[in-house]
């Protein structure tokens, strides 16, 4: 069969992780050759803290105004989102597993419009005990999570990887092993509630 | 290690009355090699576009979706694995080429990657953070691409991560490492 997908069309599915995968890999030379820079995202948590909520605490008292850069990093990533999400958008619902959708089903998650659930995440959802569960605690559990680790997926998983850090291995197994634990065992009752 | 002083040794900034801005920011894995070029802010632009790509790619590729993060750690799916593995081949061979060559950086700096230190408390705050990541579906960088992608309540996430940072920061004097 003739394929007449436009350039454009094309683009629009969502791309395999053999395309995703190698361009990710590839931000690592990328960040270095353009300016000496190790990838790695959770610190711009930080310098959002020494910035703007510093509070005398040590830990934010430098100059976070020489890291700047990871500021724009971030930056840019919010708008290529925004870009993504109006230019390029995939008019399909989201395809997932089948064994996964019957068990969301059970949840009363079935919205699959959207990459990220709007049955879980949504204003409305907030003030609920999962809400809070899903938003909140979990958000607070990723900001000290990873600077308690020393960085997050990107800083450990790809960017020490890469280098052979050891330390980074270790922290990108505990990574997957909490991930285990919570998904299999504790989230159930979460999204149950 | 002589890279880090000659870096340093001319002009140690101090920030904090016992601590200079280098040992403050080298704790916890941050990017010190900084320049010692003197660059206008523009120069920065060149980060924000790179993030600009890099968001598209964890749109498109739904690395950003909390769905592709549920069918990972539940071994449904083998699109994140093969996302992070690639990455991480790609990385190590870029890396090595960089130091295999010697390669500087455009603006003609050598380029030095910092070790990571290991304490064993990396493990509870790995496994945190991996709590975290299994209910939110999202790194911290995905936030932010969350965000863009319109789902303006990841905003409330957000801030908790930077909460989350906060509490870090004001207890890790207390905290064991």
């Amino acid at each position: 069969m003739k394929k007449n997908y436009t350039m454009l069309e094309w683009i629009k599915q969502p791309w395999p992780w053999y395309i995703a995968g190698p361009l990710i890999g590839l931000t690592v030379p990328a960040l270095l050759l353009l300016g000496n820079k190790s990838f790695g995202i959770s610190s711009s948590l930080r310098h959002v803290c020494a910035a703007c909520i510093p509070s005398k605490i040590p830990f934010f008292q430098y100059d976070w105004k020489k890291e700047i850069w990871n500021l724009f990093f971030v930056g840019g990533i919010l708008i290529g989102g925004i870009i993504a999400a109006q230019l390029l958008a995939n008019p399909e619902p989201i395809q997932v597993n089948a064994k996964l959708s019957a068990e969301l089903a059970t949840y009363g998650v079935t919205n699959y419009e959207s990459i990220i659930p709007k049955d879980l995440f949504a204003w409305s959802e907030l003030l609920t005990a999962r809400g809070i569960f899903m938003m909140v605690i979990g958000g607070l559990m990723v900001g000290f999570g990873t600077r308690y680790a020393g960085g997050c997926t990107s800083g450990h998983a790809i960017m020490g990887l890469s280098n052979l850090q050891w330390p980074s291995l270790v922290a990108t197994c505990c990574f997957m092993a909490g991930g285990f634990f919570m998904t299999n065992l504790i989230l159930p009752y979460i999204l149950k509630l | 290690m002589s890279a880090k002083d000659i870096t340093y040794s001319e002009k140690p900034f101090t920030a904090h009355q016992n601590n200079t801005d280098y040992e403050v920011r080298s704790q916890n894995a941050m990017c010190v090699n900084e320049s010692k070029l003197d660059k206008p802010l523009s120069s920065n632009i060149k980060y924000g576009l790179l993030g600009i790509l890099f968001g598209i790619v964890f749109v498109k590729a739904e690395i950003i979706s909390w769905f592709r993060i549920q069918e990972m750690f539940r071994l449904q799916s083998f699109h994140m694995y093969g996302v992070i593995g690639s990455a991480v081949v790609v990385g190590m061979i870029s890396v090595l080429l960089i130091k295999r060559y010697n390669a500087k950086s455009i603006e003609g700096e050598k380029i030095n990657l910092e070790s990571k230190k290991f304490n064993k408390w990396q493990i509870y705050g790995g496994l945190l953070f991996g709590f975290g990541w299994a209910i939110t579906g999202a790194c911290p960088g995905p936030l932010f691409a969350q965000i863009g992608t319109g789902a303006s309540v990841i905003i409330v996430t957000l801030l908790s991560a930077i909460a989350g940072t906060w509490v870090y920061g004001r207890f890790r004097t207390s905290l064991p490492h």
